[in-house]
């Protein structure tokens, strides 16, 4: 049911059956230590390059994610999701592994959001199962979107560090104990100018406060209707700036939180937090889900968010457009 | 919100670096690398005293060289450059990271096309500019001694 501009309500229950996550070493450090359900012991995880260790991570944990609810991946009606690779090679080399129907998608770092705003739609339709899964992998985004590793370059203090990690969660209509996917709201392409891709924060900030705000006016709820707003990977800057442009607006988030700014603990220091298609997707499935499973959260609107720029758009002076989509999650009672 | 603002905001809000710390870093760790440079031109002049000069200095740059592309390998230099930013960007080994960086990094694409063709990615520009600008260098003497 459509609500308002751009939001839509899902009239079927759409349960999260199961979600596995696996972080990298470096993650594995972080503050969601104790929550992962799997660590790699190296970067490379015994894999000839990174980009086959990001293939072989998102192969793992979407095998790991049905085989905890025994569900066989021919039995899914689909599997999405995407990453930050070229053409996501990652996510599409991953499902050749699995036969599934297979749909790629790609909004840079909100892809998650994407996926489950589109596969949420497709089990409250007519699908009884749907896989989303997203990766990211420091490595091969530092190779795509900047340096080779190993030079000698000084990170900026707007910087943010991309997760290596992945997380993926099983979309089902069958009945039970889970959170659901109620609704989304889905994000305009955003551009306020700004062109630093080492401030990334800055750029996808006013995206996250444009979803967030046509959320509560689609919806007439005020931001205390949820126990927790949480965005992707807007960064400490990135999440203050938000902060401050909803507030402008007259909506006080005292419950926002970002995926990015806790990734990392205070210890680890990585420039304003973490970054990447993976840092969302390995938050939810490591820590929001469990949280929602214990009951401790309830109510969450998770707002998975992206920049969309290329290295080359970035090298012709272009801005970065940002975007962000807000996903209503919720358990009964 | 306009854009402007938008964007004046960010500027003044967003965290900038400490000009102190990264001055005393690069300060410290450039002067290191140019003192261990000057250590083994001493040395080499002491060991080979019947050598040139500019024979000496040769040996020097191609030993900084080689100490830069070692590092850069066992994963040192990059960690290095943390901290030192420009300090370990400006002297030769500096040079010798940004070869070896990417030759590394495209190894995995293959000899021909990854490694031997990426191997300049970085250091590219610096080597054009440096050759344009001998070229210009040598036209503006050689104006000059016309005269």
């Amino acid at each position: 049911m459509k609500v308002g501009n751009q939001t839509y309500l899902l009239d079927n229950n759409v349960y999260i059956q199961s979600a596995y996550s696996l972080a990298g070493p470096y993650e594995a450090k972080g503050n969601f230590r104790e929550y992962y359900d799997a660590v790699m012991e190296d970067d490379e995880w015994k894999c000839k390059s990174h980009e086959m260790a990001e293939i072989q991570m998102q192969r793992f944990v979407i095998g790991e994610c049905l085989s905890r609810v025994n569900v066989n991946p021919m039995d899914c009606d689909a599997l999405m999701g995407g990453d930050l690779i070229n053409q996501i090679v990652p996510t599409s080399f991953s499902a050749r592994d699995f036969r599934t129907p297979f749909m790629g998608l790609y909004n840079a770092c909100a892809t998650f959001g994407e996926a489950l705003a589109i596969g949420s739609t497709l089990v409250n339709g007519d699908f009884e199962k749907v896989v989303c899964c997203t990766s990211s992998h420091y490595a091969t985004a530092e190779r795509q979107y900047r340096y080779p590793l190993e030079l000698g370059t000084q990170p900026t203090p707007e910087s943010q560090w991309t997760v290596t990690g992945s997380g993926a969660v099983l979309l089902s209509k069958k009945p039970g104990d889970y959170p659901m996917v109620k609704g989304y709201t889905i994000g305009r392409v955003i551009d306020f100018g700004l062109s630093d891709p080492n401030n990334m924060g800055g750029a996808m900030a006013p995206a996250a406060s444009n979803t967030i705000i046509s959320h509560f006016r689609d919806t007439g709820r005020s931001p205390d209707y949820y126990d927790m707003i949480i965005t992707g990977d807007l960064g400490r800057f990135g999440r203050e700036t938000l902060h401050y442009l909803c507030k402008k607006e007259g909506y006080d988030l005292d419950n926002l939180n970002d995926c990015g700014s806790l990734v990392y603990s205070d210890k680890q220091k990585p420039g304003q937090g973490g970054s990447g298609a993976g840092c969302c997707s390995l938050v939810f499935a490591a820590y929001l889900y469990k949280k929602l499973l214990d009951k401790s959260l309830k109510k969450i609107l998770f707002v998975p968010t992206g920049a969309m720029l290329s290295k080359d758009s970035a090298l012709q002076g272009e801005s970065i457009p940002g975007i962000a989509h807000a996903v209503i999650i919720e358990r009964e009672d | 919100m306009e854009d402007k603002q938008y964007i004046d905001y960010v500027h003044t809000h967003a965290q900038k670096s400490s000009h102190i710390t990264t001055l005393i870093w690069a300060f410290a760790v450039g002067g290191l690398i140019c003192c261990v440079g000057q250590a083994f031109s001493d040395i080499f002049s002491a060991v080979l005293p019947n050598w040139e000069e500019s024979k000496i200095a040769a040996l020097v740059s191609m030993t900084m060289i080689f100490l830069g592309s070692f590092l850069t390998a066992i994963g040192v230099y990059d960690k290095i450059g943390v901290h030192a930013g420009g300090g370990s960007i400006v002297p030769i080994t500096g040079f010798a990271n940004s070869v070896v960086s990417p030759a590394m990094e495209f190894n995995k694409e293959g000899i021909v096309l990854g490694m031997m063709a990426k191997m300049f990615v970085v250091a590219g520009p610096i080597i054009v500019a440096g050759t344009v600008s001998s070229v210009l260098t040598g036209l503006i003497y050689w104006i000059v001694g016309l005269f």
